[in-house]
């Protein structure tokens, strides 16, 4: 049997790039690029998805470089600037100078209240939530994937177990649970006469979000599997002897690589929201740290006299979100060219 | 479909059963003691000793809980605050009346919250989806699919206030959002819940628009579309009388989950907007280790969670008949 046009296995732009890369050298091998680099080839072209990777990478480096920037512009973000100078804000405590106290010396203004300085706090405040939303997307994307893999393909009783454990924490009201679970694993955490300190309830925060957010992920995956485990060449790898292990790490995982991140580049935008949602409510990161939620319910209680604040960490957090939203468009697009959206 | 639904209710169940225990077993691993708190500041060992003993927390935590769970079906009577008929969900610690009561009383909010909501953003959002299909690759497509990335990475706690702040602060077109009984005045109450709906909105349709738009691709794409266009039946009848059935279904289980989470209290919404409903007795409760409280919000927000999920399935096999429940 023969194809008539073979050449056009190839996506149309990958086989002219081929054509004309074998011109250029007159080597006229065919190149064998692997999915990664081909994916890699895909996602250069579009051009949204550069764009967006350019600005979630610039939110990383504000985040990784907040000292130095902080540094650079001569403020910190703990400084009560507002209350230590007279003259910044007025009697109730909102900034004297229009548009939230916007001046040469304060770029974004100041807060009201405790005079702290905005740019600062901002930056620190997106270091603390993207921290949060990369650690827990880690945690529950490996724990997801770890329990959904074993639920899909040992099966059984661990699948049932596995299954209904999944069936309750998405039956919980989620928004809920996040507030109670915060001050349990707090107190979980330390003697009831200690001081907790602020890294716990950054601990405490991932632990939560960790535990209500794996279950979606293991669903996934379990599904995945279910479906894969019967296709040939699973059932093929099985016959020659390939034990458990090999069969779960050389043949399902490479076909699991897509799902697995198409669901977290879904899921660390929703922690980026949880985890200043939780900030919101007040069980967020303690006052003391610079936080976007914390923002947000300053924000929240100000606003009628003081929008411009309220504007720097929704603007901020919106750039962010809408970025990541279509960078993992992006990569969905170029580690699977045929779905449509 | 007997057999189907008495498995699907009997599993529901189970899960809250389960949810309510773990609520009851973590709510004692809180830093506070509701004991404490409920005797008030200067509290003798002997009066904290009969506090507990009144509230029922000085027998082991599994009576405690087996208890709360027989109150539901026959009721159960208080040293501290008399009877309570079933379904009875015990006393508030915090305001001492009957929670049951409470939640009832707040409801009417979050339902009138939902309701329109609901309403705002299935029409929106489901049309929106289908025009967006209907011109695919024209301009109207794509304001439709780049509006909805937006709506999508929107917050509640950053739009609610900014719309407030312009809407009513600065332009004075509306009311400042609150609760006024639909029975006692039908306009004001909905004058009055119009900038929480649409906030919470914008929000959600974005979801409804991107899926309803994709499925509906998807379907255009079926064999059963072809055929129909193949025996001559002109685009536009296929788009809105067969293709749109088919599309509907993964429309029904978002929907599920998101009416699901909004009567189980949109706690954030509630709070921005200083709503009275379910959602911020839930806070509340937690503020005030307010065990009993927290129970029965948990345990009806999962209900409505569990129960709507049952009613999706079922709902499945009414759109398409392909769909079997077993």
């Amino acid at each position: 049997m023969t194809f008539p046009s073979s050449t056009t296995a190839e996506t149309g732009a990958d086989a002219v790039d081929t054509v004309a890369a074998a011109a250029g050298s007159s080597a006229a091998a065919i190149v064998g690029r692997s999915p990664g680099q081909l994916m890699w080839r895909r996602f250069r072209r579009d051009r949204t998805g550069m764009i967006s990777a350019a600005v979630v990478i610039a939110f990383l480096l504000i985040a990784l470089l907040a000292p130095v920037i902080s540094w650079a512009y001569g403020k910190d973000p703990s400084t009560t600037y507002g209350l230590n100078e007279p003259g910044l804000l007025n009697e109730y405590g909102y900034p004297i100078l229009p548009n939230g106290g916007i001046s040469g010396d304060f770029w974004f203004g100041l807060e009201p209240g405790l005079g702290r300085d905005v740019l600062t706090q901002l930056v620190y405040g997106i270091r603390t939530s993207i921290t949060i939303a990369l650690i827990v997307t880690v945690l529950s994307t490996v724990i997801g994937v770890t329990l959904g893999i074993t639920s899909g393909y040992v099966g059984g009783k661990i699948d049932y177990a596995i299954g209904r454990v999944i069936d309750t924490l998405l039956a919980f009201p989620s928004q809920l649970f996040l507030i109670v679970l915060v001050p349990v694993v707090d107190a979980a955490l330390v003697l009831p006469d200690q001081e907790s300190p602020t890294w716990l309830r950054f601990v405490s925060i991932c632990i939560v979000l960790t535990v209500l957010g794996w279950a979606t992920t293991a669903r996934l995956l379990r599904a995945q599997v279910l479906s894969l485990r019967e296709r040939e060449f699973i059932e093929a790898a099985r016959v020659t002897g390939a034990s458990p292990a090999r069969v779960i790490f050389k043949e399902l995982m490479p076909n699991l690589w897509t799902p697995i991140i198409i669901q977290a580049t879904l899921a660390l935008p929703l922690y980026v929201g949880a985890e200043a949602g939780l900030g919101f409510l007040g069980v967020g990161m303690p006052q003391t740290t610079p936080d976007w939620g914390r923002m947000f319910q300053v924000g929240s209680t100000v606003y009628h006299s003081d929008v411009t604040y309220l504007l720097f960490p929704g603007v901020s957090m919106l750039i962010f979100v809408i970025a990541f939203n279509l960078l993992g468009d992006s990569i969905r697009d170029a580690f699977d060219p045929k779905t449509k959206r | 479909m007997t057999s189907f639904l008495v498995r699907r209710v009997l599993g529901a169940i189970v899960i809250l059963i389960l949810i309510s225990l773990i609520t009851f077993y973590l709510f004692y691993a809180l830093p506070r003691d509701p004991a404490r708190a409920f005797c008030g500041k200067i509290c003798p060992p002997a009066t904290l000793e009969l506090v507990r003993h009144n509230l029922g927390m000085d027998k082991p935590l599994f009576v405690q809980y087996w208890l709360w769970l027989s109150a539901i079906f026959v009721g159960r009577d208080f040293t501290q605050f008399g009877p309570c008929p079933a379904p009875c969900l015990g006393y508030s610690f915090a305001t001492q009346e009957p929670v049951f009561d409470a939640i009832v009383d707040r409801f009417p909010v979050t339902l009138s919250l939902t309701i329109g909501a609901s309403v705002v953003i299935l029409s929106f959002g489901i049309l929106t989806g289908m025009l967006a299909a209907w011109k695919v690759g024209q301009p109207l497509d794509k304001i439709a699919s780049s509006s909805s990335v937006i709506g999508a990475s929107l917050q509640i706690y950053f739009v609610g206030p900014l719309v407030v702040f312009f809407v009513v602060d600065t332009l004075g077109l509306l009311p400042r959002p609150s609760y006024v009984q639909f029975t006692e005045d039908p306009l004001t109450w909905f004058v009055h819940l119009l900038i929480p709906w649409l906030v919470l909105s914008i929000i959600f349709t974005a979801n409804y628009t991107r899926m309803t738009r994709s499925q509906m691709l998807e379907q255009l794409a079926e064999d059963y579309v072809r055929t129909a266009r193949a025996k001559g039946m002109s685009g536009r009848s296929v788009f809105f009388r067969f293709a749109w059935r088919g599309a509907m279904i993964p429309i029904i289980t978002i929907f599920g989950v998101d009416l699901a989470t909004l009567l189980g209290g949109a706690i954030i919404t509630e709070q921005t907007f200083t709503l009275h409903g379910i959602g911020e007795l839930a806070v509340q409760a937690v503020q005030n280790t307010d065990l009993p409280m927290l129970l029965g919000v948990t345990v009806i927000g999962a209900a409505a969670i569990v129960f709507l999920n049952i009613v999706v399935d079922v709902l499945y096999a009414f759109i398409d008949p392909r769909v079997r429940l077993n």
